[in-house]
């Protein structure tokens, strides 16, 4: 489904991706994790071309991210994503952020969009809050309307940037059960987060990042009884304290 | 010197008729100067944004040379050149007035180059994210642009907007240059028939301040208004 293949990444002299391999097939939930300024949320923002890369290829579902023929904006509209400051368009209700890009990306009628997005509100829990605006919702709401707005493009694979390090630790738990059963219902998924418990309890596989490399790259299983790397190990004792 | 002048207003309640018409005309520049000074600084704005180099220096340019000229030498530029092109372009007779036409183009473009400048904050005071989500969305930059930057940009530079709005107001009376009757110029010109040109500036002034002072306390309610919501 998703293919990165020598991945390489800088701006002018400062290298924040170097020689990245990995893929994700379908139906497979990937788990991309390492220290603060490893190039795991640069690495998930190449993957739908909001980030440009100079060297290697993405391809996702087949199509080449970084050809200048691909239409991006194509691409993107099935390729969900999820922020880690939930990007909600605070100027809209609930309703008209499920709606907007359904209605101007996809052209879906106004009744079909609005149907199908409050169908996903309903699943992530929040039907009631649809005439809401995102700044009326606490955090960890405005994350599963992010989620919901996503799933009504009909993605192919999702995207998640740290979806819950900006959340209150209350509000962590809503957000990764929704994820959970996104996950557990076959979605291809490739998530950059600290969640530890998540990718043992949901992962199929675990990257590791270190510097803009990929360090480790092995089942969640082989990650979590036997880290290769010294680096992995490290970040693996002191965040599993918590 | 004041202690020997003698006030005499009679000449105003016989000319407010054409004072009246000289405000429309003020109002008129005012209204036509803001929508394209909106329109054409938002353009102006982006383009100063834009990844496209020589776009951006373009837009650059015009914004600085237009901050760095004063208003009333433009509109006399415009005063000189338009009418000669718009004779030529248009196939007017010669001596047509067009001297609303050139005082209101000027303005606008005068007037956009400081609009670019608010807008230009406007959008940046957009967080990044909001173009990034809506890219990821599969939106198309001009998609982006209208449905989600720019709503919130505008409305959180709408106070920003309105002030400027009674600046241009009061700038409109530096049209005197062209000769036309503005709300100024007509005063001037029943001053200058009556030789009670100090009354009549005085009244114009008097009536700029009562419409700019209401106007922008009208701004800080709204103001307050806003920040409330």
């Amino acid at each position: 489904m998703i293919t990165i293949d020598k991945v390489s990444k800088h701006y002018g002299n400062f290298q924040v991706l170097t020689d990245c391999s990995t893929h994700v097939n379908k139906g497979e939930v990937v788990v991309v994790c390492g220290p603060s300024g490893s190039g795991k949320s640069t690495l998930i923002k190449c993957v739908n071309g909001l980030e440009p890369f100079q060297d290697g290829q993405i391809h996702v579902n087949g199509t080449s991210v970084g050809s200048p023929k691909t239409n991006l904006s194509k691409l993107r509209s099935h390729v969900g994503m999820v922020f880690q400051h939930f990007e909600l368009f605070p100027h809209m209700t609930i309703r008209d952020n499920l709606t907007l890009a359904q209605v101007k990306v996809l052209k879906r009628d106004k009744d079909e969009a609005a149907e199908k997005g409050l169908y996903f509100l309903d699943r992530v829990g929040l039907k009631a809050h649809a005439h809401k605006f995102p700044g009326q919702l606490s955090g960890g709401q405005q994350q599963r309307v992010a989620i919901a707005r996503a799933l009504a493009m009909d993605p192919i694979c999702m995207l998640f940037d740290e979806p819950t390090s900006a959340l209150d630790p209350e509000m962590i738990n809503e957000v990764l059960d929704v994820m959970t059963e996104l996950a557990q219902e076959g979605m291809t998924m490739m998530c950059v987060t600290h969640e530890m418990g998540f990718a043992k309890r949901v992962a199929h596989r675990v990257i590791f990042m270190d510097h803009g490399r990929i360090v480790e790259d092995d089942s969640k299983e082989a990650f979590f009884a036997n880290p290769r790397s010294e680096r992995a190990q490290q970040f693996l004792a002191k965040i599993l304290q918590h | 010197m004041f202690g020997s002048y003698e006030f005499d207003w009679s000449s105003i309640p016989g000319s407010l008729n054409f004072l009246g018409q000289g405000l429309l005309v003020s109002l008129e520049i005012t209204a036509l100067a803001i929508v394209a000074g909106i329109v054409w600084g938002t353009l102006l704005a982006m383009a100063r944004l834009s990844s496209i180099k020589p776009l951006a220096w373009a837009a650059a340019g015009y914004v600085n040379l237009f901050r760095a000229i004063p208003l009333v030498m433009v509109l006399l530029w415009f005063f000189l050149i338009v009418p000669k092109f718009l004779e030529s372009f248009l196939g007017l007779p010669p001596g047509s007035d067009v001297r609303l036409a050139s005082a209101m183009i000027g303005f606008a473009l005068f007037e956009s180059a400081y609009y670019a400048e608010i807008i230009r904050a406007g959008i940046q005071s957009v967080p990044k994210g909001q173009l990034a989500a809506a890219h990821a969305l599969g939106m198309s930059y001009p998609q982006a642009m209208l449905h989600v930057v720019l709503p919130q940009a505008f409305r959180n530079m709408v106070p920003l907007l309105l002030t400027q709005a009674i600046i241009l107001f009061q700038d409109t009376s530096l049209v005197y240059v062209s000769a036309l009757a503005d709300f100024f110029g007509a005063a001037y010109k029943v001053g200058d028939r009556d030789g009670r040109l100090v009354e009549l500036v005085l009244f114009a002034g008097a009536v700029y301040f009562v419409l700019c002072f209401a106007a922008s306390q009208g701004v800080r309610h709204f103001q307050r208004r806003l920040q409330r919501a």
